[in-house]
């Protein structure tokens, strides 16, 4: 990090500081990346042996429904036309018809999508602060019972399924003691209270799996950071140990911590689309494994395109965030 | 023997523990067929009975032996799940010390490719790839094995590269040794125990991987007995407060869990005591 970080100071001439070059640098991956992935995501059908449109019509396909359905899906026109197109409808917010009916995609898809960013929102909400602070103090308290009981209880956590977590939970607090509902069947028009009642089951399971992995990983590059020579020294010079901790140590642990939330995004991702078929929640996992068995193209195209941005994108900010917040990047010399 | 002895005592409890289980989950897989009471996808009673009687656990949806599908389910997903570990193992490990060795534009080539396969999560590429080519198992495998083996590239290629600019390979190369003689006879030998270490990790998150795909209904189809879909398959029975729906899910986690314990205790010993 370093390294870069002197390279980028050299070109000290311009009026561009370092940060901003490193910033512009790292946007312009993610964007080259999400190209990429979309290219990956659309061509990835043109694989399909065969016709796609007398595959899905099946047996029942005549000549004319197959030509009917290659007009109609537009698949008559070569693969790079289809594509733009296809790219083009995505930023203007057209995103095309289901294979199934005519139903357009983008009038399913908004309270689906906010549904999803609902609940892994809440999750996240409950479960960084939650294993960064678990984290922290393993960390302080090293080798000690306290840091061994949390290490084999995360282990254990880590190795559980997530719909098995689910269905615990549900067959405890929802059915035993009958506090919270089974299913997480929400609506648009529904109060912000229940909606949060509601939703807690699945936010709890979604923070159960994530929070073992980014303690871990907390505890982790903490005692990294602990064990190098300047804390070292703030110890024998006899400063309180809290004073270590918020003065010395979290600047320096801030872009670590800050990457160990962007890698849970990932787990919560997968975590969501799991939950929400256990919970029977109408949000945008469901929509896709649905369409999944459905073989449903054009939705799991759609649907896998918006998982994969929101990763690279929040990814992306995370990896923005470490490097605006590295104390040796905010002051040059 | 006492020698032998000692050195079983110095391993952890947990370690111990976690191979006690490995080694249980391994006797059930292998001979399964005459452990359990009934056959695999054999219809033998009414769609779910209780506990007890001739049905140890009850019967599942269509009246099928729950005991004995969960035995036959240690054969499936445990051994789909090692068959895809090994894959994608030695795909991903080769490829990733040839490039190493290798260097040059083919190297520059593969980590693109591996860049944009780990670009968004394996969920999202594999219920995509899953609905193009289909779900039955030889495509499970394949995609499964392709995304994961992208992992193991990572790593062998990283310990690999450190290998190759040591002398002795240096050496090799000046001998005129082929590419696939210092591969095997140089660098491998090398970059062997991390990638031991990482093999029990990977095939934890290739066992909770599918588990999660077939309870998502596109993994392992039935017939076949399954731990992920017989979650999926029972569900219902949970609503009555019944708990053996999650059975196999427990089997599941005890599994990972003895392999997460082993796991730790080798990392452990590799990076030199107590970490």
């Amino acid at each position: 990090m370093s390294a870069r970080g002197d390279r980028a100071a050299g070109f000290r001439g311009f009026t561009l500081s370092p940060l901003t070059v490193m910033v512009a640098r790292r946007l312009g991956i993610g964007l080259i990346t999400l190209f990429m992935v979309s290219l990956v995501i659309f061509f990835g059908v043109e694989l399909l042996p065969g016709d796609f449109a007398a595959a899905v019509l099946g047996q029942s396909g005549t000549p004319e429904t197959v030509a009917a359905l290659r007009s109609r899906l537009g698949l008559d026109l070569p693969a790079h036309i289809r594509y733009l197109h296809w790219l083009g409808g995505m930023l203007r917010g057209d995103l095309g018809t289901s294979l199934s009916g005519e139903i357009r995609i983008a009038d399913i898809l908004g309270g689906r999508l906010f549904n999803t960013f609902f609940l892994a929102a809440y999750a996240a909400v409950i479960a960084v602060p939650l294993a960064v602070s678990l984290g922290i103090v393993a960390a302080l308290h090293r080798n000690s019972l306290l840091d061994r009981v949390i290490n084999i209880v995360t282990l254990g956590a880590i190795s559980f399924p997530e719909f098995f977590v689910a269905y615990v939970l549900v067959l405890v607090f929802a059915i035993q003691l009958g506090w919270f509902p089974s299913l997480a069947q929400v609506s648009a028009d529904m109060p912000f209270g229940e909606r949060l009642y509601v939703c807690l089951l699945p936010a709890v399971t979604l923070t159960m799996v994530t929070t073992a992995h980014m303690m871990r990983m907390t505890r982790a590059a903490i005692i990294n950071l602990l064990s190098t020579p300047y804390i070292e020294m703030a110890w024998l010079k006899g400063i309180a140990p809290w004073r270590i901790i918020v003065q010395h140590a979290l600047p320096n642990a801030l872009a670590p911590i800050i990457n160990v939330i962007a890698v849970n995004i990932a787990y919560l991702i997968v975590g969501v689309v799991l939950v929400e078929v256990v919970f029977v929640y109408p949000g945008l996992g469901q929509l896709l494994v649905d369409s999944v068995s459905k073989r449903d193209l054009p939705v799991v195209q759609v649907a896998s395109m918006i998982f994969a941005a929101t990763y690279i994108l929040l990814n992306l900010l995370a990896d923005v965030l470490s490097i605006v917040s590295n104390p040796r990047l905010l002051h040059p010399r | 023997m006492i020698p032998l002895f000692r050195g079983i005592l110095r391993i952890p409890p947990t370690a111990l523990l976690g191979m006690a289980v490995v080694f249980a989950y391994g006797f059930v897989a292998v001979f399964a067929h005459w452990i359990a009471p009934f056959g695999e996808s054999e219809v033998v009673s009414s769609q779910y009975d209780p506990w007890g009687g001739a049905f140890l656990l009850g019967t599942d949806n269509i009246g099928r032996d729950m005991f004995s599908r969960l035995i036959y389910g240690a054969r499936n997903t445990v051994g789909i799940a090692l068959l895809i570990s090994l894959l994608s193992f030695s795909a991903g490990g080769l490829l990733g010390m040839f490039a190493a060795v290798r260097g040059g534009w083919i190297d520059t080539a593969l980590c693109w490719l591996v860049d944009i396969l780990m670009a968004i999560p394996q969920l999202i590429y594999a219920l995509l790839l899953l609905t193009i080519f289909g779900t039955a198992v030889p495509v499970l495998i394949a995609v499964v094995a392709l995304l994961d083996s992208t992992r193991v590239f990572r790593l062998a290629r990283s310990v690999a590269m450190n290998v190759v600019v040591l002398d002795f390979v240096e050496a090799a190369r000046l001998r005129g040794e082929g590419l696939w003689w210092i591969v095997r006879r140089e660098v491998l030998p090398n970059v062997l125990p991390p990638l031991i270490a990482e093999f029990g990790v990977r095939f934890c998150f290739v066992f909770l991987f599918i588990s999660a795909l077939s309870f998502l209904g596109i993994g392992i189809q039935p017939p076949t007995a399954d731990w992920g879909s017989m979650v999926r398959d029972n569900a219902t029975l949970i609503t009555f407060g019944d708990i053996t729906p999650v059975l196999p899910g427990l089997a599941i986690a005890i599994l990972t869990i003895a392999v997460n314990f082993i796991v730790d205790w080798v990392l452990g010993k590799a990076s030199g005591g107590r970490a």
